[in-house]
């Protein structure tokens, strides 16, 4: 938090509402341009919820409200004239299931190019080769871009919606425990390529996986949760942000023995 | 102290039962006549319902292969000739053919763009409080008898139409009047099916979509259409197989009487292969006659129709299938 304005978004106050009901109360960060910040938390906890509301994804929930500003370049994005699919183009997003659309390889990748109205064949080639090259897919599909995408194995498809999201050449990828349904060399295989995408990319992750916040991010957010008991029996509980530092700082020193807790894995 | 008590006598009691099950316990198979009854009796229903369109068929079959070899008409004729005159010994079905195939066209017309446009919006746009209520008014329409939908056409919609057409142009019995109505009848059947291949698409694919800056409607034609072009094409084969089956409409509103017009005229009578079974066998029909022959042929006519519709919607299902996971 030394460079100043090298923010690629900024949080201020934000809450988070499914109906009447708070999901994440009061959440101010910034997070670092060409950085990887990692949210990490119990179930629960918000941290998807947060990560959603960053390109607006949440307003696809009926009900889902947010309150409070979340700035990208100094622009409010939930400023009435923003539009949403305007700021999903601009803030990527990869999922915690890998869901590639039941179409080829190559149509996968060139969907979003032609959303854009990408039309030239040729340059639809050369956005789907950069595109795969870039998620470290190339070398094992260019064979058979025609194959369904879903034919691929779990942690190919990962990347192949990897390739899919920077295909459209976001500012920023959001990834929601991208590698929750794969296994351990897929993980190993996502994770170097996020320490690759970061040299052009802001990315936020959320993940389960404490070891994989400590090996992939250079900055980590803890979110918690706060409990109230409403009626005898029934109880109110929401996210709220615990802590938020350097990776290292936060694993090596955390500042509350909550943290200390949860990173212990005594409680998730 | 008394409910420890009673929790400690529960306890040795399922204590002593599983030692006793224990005692005679071998791995010989027990018998157990309810199951063994249950699936007796189900083996029995679907049975029951093979041989049931097993005889249909027999009975269609041996009837038409009379008909056939009375000598009055041969299949050959019966496939081309355009006059269906039983009185005059002419057995051509082309005539009904056609009307069937213009009062299905007709109700397919409407029933597939106001079927899927509804399914869409249902499925895609509505709040789920609209989506709750239209959804079971829609449904209503499925349980309207068809009697009453032909009365409808007969003195709603054949009325309307002359009011556009002009009285000269549309006669009382018309094709269009009964497939338009048709078409209203198959709406919520095409409606539904078509709303659950769309909901059942998954979410994450739709996210993915908008993930990637899709607007609603790009995302509803590049990727929940594509997933459900199997289920909605099964929807609308099952829309036209219901409208080539139909008989109460069409008896009612197209007309009495076989009628060949080329180009097709959906403003004049004409009877579908259902309308005319439906009356003849109505009427005082002498057994074994070639005219009661002729029904059975018909019969297996739309059997024929109505199975290569069922298997054209099998091979669609399969073929289209976007196999989503």
């Amino acid at each position: 938090m030394t460079q100043n304005g090298a923010y690629a978004i900024q949080l201020k106050n934000v809450d988070v509402f499914y109906g009447p009901k708070l999901a994440v109360s009061d959440v101010s960060l910034n997070i670092q341009t060409r950085r990887i910040t990692a949210f990490i938390g119990p179930s629960g906890c918000g941290k998807s919820t947060v990560l959603r509301s960053i390109n607006r994804m949440n307003d696809l929930i009926p009900g889902a409200r947010v309150q409070g500003d979340v700035t990208f370049q100094g622009q409010n994005l939930y400023a009435p004239e923003v539009d949403p699919v305007e700021v999903r183009r601009r803030i990527g997003m990869v999922f915690q299931k890998p869901n590639p659309f039941p179409k080829s390889i190559y149509d996968n990748v060139a969907y979003g190019p032609r959303l854009l109205g990408v039309r030239s064949k040729a340059v639809l080639d050369e956005i789907v080769e950069k595109s795969l090259k870039g998620a470290y897919l190339w070398d094992e599909v260019r064979s058979d871009l025609k194959k369904s995408g879903l034919a691929l194995s779990g942690g190919q498809q990962q990347r192949l919606c990897i390739a899919r999201t920077i295909a459209v050449e976001p500012e920023v990828i959001l990834m929601d425990e991208p590698c929750s349904a794969l296994d351990p060399i897929a993980t190993q295989a996502v994770e170097d390529l996020m320490k690759i995408l970061v040299k052009q990319y802001t990315i936020v992750i959320v993940t389960h996986n404490m070891q994989q916040a400590q090996r992939v991010s250079d900055f980590t957010a803890f979110f918690s949760i706060r409990k109230q008991e409403e009626t005898p029996g029934k109880e109110n509980r929401w996210g709220v942000l615990g802590e938020f530092a350097e990776t290292t700082e936060l694993f090596s020193s955390p500042n509350s023995e909550e943290t200390e807790r949860y990173i212990r894995g005594e409680f998730g | 102290m008394q409910t420890q008590l009673e929790a400690g006598r529960e306890i040795s009691r399922v204590q002593s039962a599983v030692a006793a099950r224990r005692a005679q316990a071998t791995l010989y198979k027990r018998p157990r006549p309810g199951e063994d009854a249950i699936r007796v009796y189900l083996l029995l229903c679907g049975i029951l319902s093979i041989f049931t369109t097993l005889g249909i068929i027999f009975v269609l079959g041996e009837e038409s292969l009379r008909f056939f070899t009375s000598g009055v008409t041969n299949a050959v004729e019966f496939l081309t000739s355009i006059k269906w005159q039983p009185q005059a010994g002419e057995f051509g079905i082309l005539p009904l053919l056609e009307s069937t195939l213009m009062t299905s066209f007709m109700a397919m017309l409407v029933a597939i763009p106001l079927g899927l446009g509804s399914a869409i919006y249902l499925a895609e746009y509505a709040p789920s409080r609209v989506r709750s209520t239209m959804k079971p008014i829609l449904e209503v329409l499925a349980g309207i008898p068809t009697v009453v939908y032909g009365y409808f056409a007969l003195t709603f919609m054949t009325p309307a139409l002359r009011g556009i057409f002009g009285q000269d142009a549309v006669q009382i019995y018309n094709t269009a009047a009964a497939g338009i109505v048709m078409g209203i009848m198959i709406l919520p059947t095409i409606s539904s099916m078509a709303e659950d291949a769309l909901s059942s698409v998954p979410r994450s694919l739709r996210e993915a979509s908008y993930g990637l800056g899709a607007t609603r409607f790009e995302t509803i034609v590049k990727v929940v259409l594509p997933a459900a072009l199997s289920g909605i094409l099964a929807a609308f084969i099952i829309g036209i197989s219901r409208a080539v089956g139909e008989t109460m409409i069409v008896a009612l509103a197209a007309g009495a009487g076989s009628n060949w017009s080329f180009p097709p005229n959906f403003f004049v009578a004409a009877e579908t292969m259902t309308g005319h079974i439906a009356r003849i066998s109505g009427g005082d029909l002498s057994y074994d006659s070639v005219d009661y022959n002729s029904l059975f042929a018909i019969g297996l006519m739309l059997f024929f129709i109505t199975l290569g519709l069922n298997l054209l919607s099998q091979w669609v299902s399969k073929r289209f299938r976007e196999v989503y996971q």
